[in-house]
């Protein structure tokens, strides 16, 4: 067995409407010590309603060594965006 | 913590031992942030594992001086504040311990190294808390110089390291109020209650000097890590700096406490537009950092008898999540078949 107890990745939804937020993480020895231990943790001051644990062993993410060739396809695509197009003058509500 | 971006750094490729990869220094001079898994020099890596978890050691030792008052605290309402003001302690140390994980350090290992005495902590916390005064003093000096020194550490250059600082010091400021406050009771209190405020400043004040570092300017800057922690971008100002800001913050605080600081040197320097301060002796410091401080056996001793008598209580919680797993696993294979 490992020394420690696994780690876990902790988002908190901050208040109803957004989104949960990575805040940090945590060491606890099954999901519901997890929970518990991210409440206190994490949410001493009411920064939350909404709290989610994850095994960090569970999470899959994007290498750095491939960042350039991963981002790159997005790199040349400004036309995506609203202000790549030329509106004549006058012309509202586009 | 804060990021772990989930490899090891282990599994990194490390980079040429004393060589300085051109993707770190880009984002250096860009004033970015390093990420976990961005090429690093591994001195760096090394210096931020040693400063985050001395200061992770600092935030948990830093719970026992005033752990030492809870139970004696004069009014439940002190008792709630100083309670949850140990609590934050212990959130600190864990916050700081999981941005030490990220750099691929090991938290046991960590705590091994504190309690073998092969990681140090901030010798402030070497010093005893005789009196109830001690937990204002504490509050209004040791935090009030703590801040000041971590305040520039939220823009340090490694993420992980900035962002548990900004968490932190949030948090530290309701414990730099609340040690004012008990100050400033006791200090328009009885006569005996202005007394016991006045000799825990005059005990309290030189130590919280001297937690800003020996002085590293001027001369004496080409000694030491300043320099190399300057050009790394995790430290932003010098040891003398931050104790110069800390002085000129502090002088007219304790002018509304009521209360004197013990330095006859003390006053105000037009010129400079700063307060002048007598020399620090820094010899006690050292000997305190040698370990032959009033409390080092003692605080040592007890984080180690916390450690090995939680040991059970560890064990039992990993012995219970892997059988519940197993249980969740027969039931698995139960339905299938």
């Amino acid at each position: 067995m490992s020394r420690d107890w696994p780690l876990w990745e902790v988002f908190v939804r901050s208040r109803r409407g957004l989104s949960h937020v990575h805040v940090g993480s945590l060491h606890a020895a099954d999901a519901a010590m997890a929970l518990q231990n991210a409440r206190d943790l994490y949410t001493r001051r009411q920064e939350g309603v909404s709290l989610w644990v994850v095994p960090a062993a569970s999470i899959t993410a994007s290498s750095p060594d491939e960042k350039d060739a991963f981002f790159d396809p997005a790199g040349d695509k400004i036309y995506r965006h609203p202000t790549f197009y030329d509106i004549p003058e006058g012309v509202e509500h586009l | 913590m804060y990021g772990n971006d989930f490899t090891a750094s282990r599994q990194q490729a490390a980079p040429e031992p004393g060589a300085t990869p051109a993707s770190f220094q880009a984002v250096l001079d860009a004033d970015g942030r390093i990420e976990p898994r961005d090429e690093m020099p591994e001195a760096y890596r090394k210096n931020l594992i040693r400063q985050i978890a001395q200061h992770a050691h600092s935030e948990i030792i830093g719970m026992q001086p005033e752990g030492n008052w809870i139970s004696r605290a004069p009014s439940l309402r002190r008792k709630a504040i100083l309670m949850a003001k140990v609590q934050d302690e212990a959130g600190h140390g864990l916050y700081l311990y999981a941005a030490a994980e990220t750099l691929g350090a090991d938290r046991a290992d960590l705590l091994d190294m504190l309690h073998s005495g092969r990681q140090k902590y901030s010798s402030i916390f070497n010093y005893p808390t005789q009196t109830w005064a001690d937990m204002g003093a504490i509050g209004w000096l040791v935090d009030g110089a703590a801040i000041v020194n971590q305040v520039p550490l939220c823009r340090c250059s490694y993420g992980p390291y900035a962002r548990a600082m900004v968490r932190v010091c949030k948090e530290e400021s309701f414990h730099q109020r609340q040690g004012f406050e008990i100050l400033h009771h006791l200090s328009h209190g009885t006569e005996a209650q202005h007394a016991m405020a006045q000799d825990a400043v005059d005990r309290w004040w030189w130590p919280s000097l001297m937690m800003f570092g020996p002085s590293d300017s001027g001369e004496a800057a080409s000694n030491g890590h300043t320099a190399q922690s300057m050009a790394w971008g995790i430290k932003r100002f010098s040891n003398d700096d931050l104790r110069q800001r800390f002085v000129d913050m502090t002088v007219p605080q304790a002018e509304v406490l009521g209360l004197t600081l013990p330095d006859p040197d003390l006053r105000w320097n037009d010129e400079r537009g700063h307060y002048d301060f007598g020399e620090i002796d820094f010899t006690e410091l050292f000997e305190v950092i040698k370990g032959n401080g009033p409390c080092n056996h003692e605080r040592l001793a007890h984080r180690v008898n916390a450690h090995e008598d939680g040991a059970w209580a560890r064990e039992a919680a990993a012995a219970y999540a892997q059988k519940q797993a197993q249980q969740q696993e027969r039931r698995t294979t139960e339905d299938v078949a």
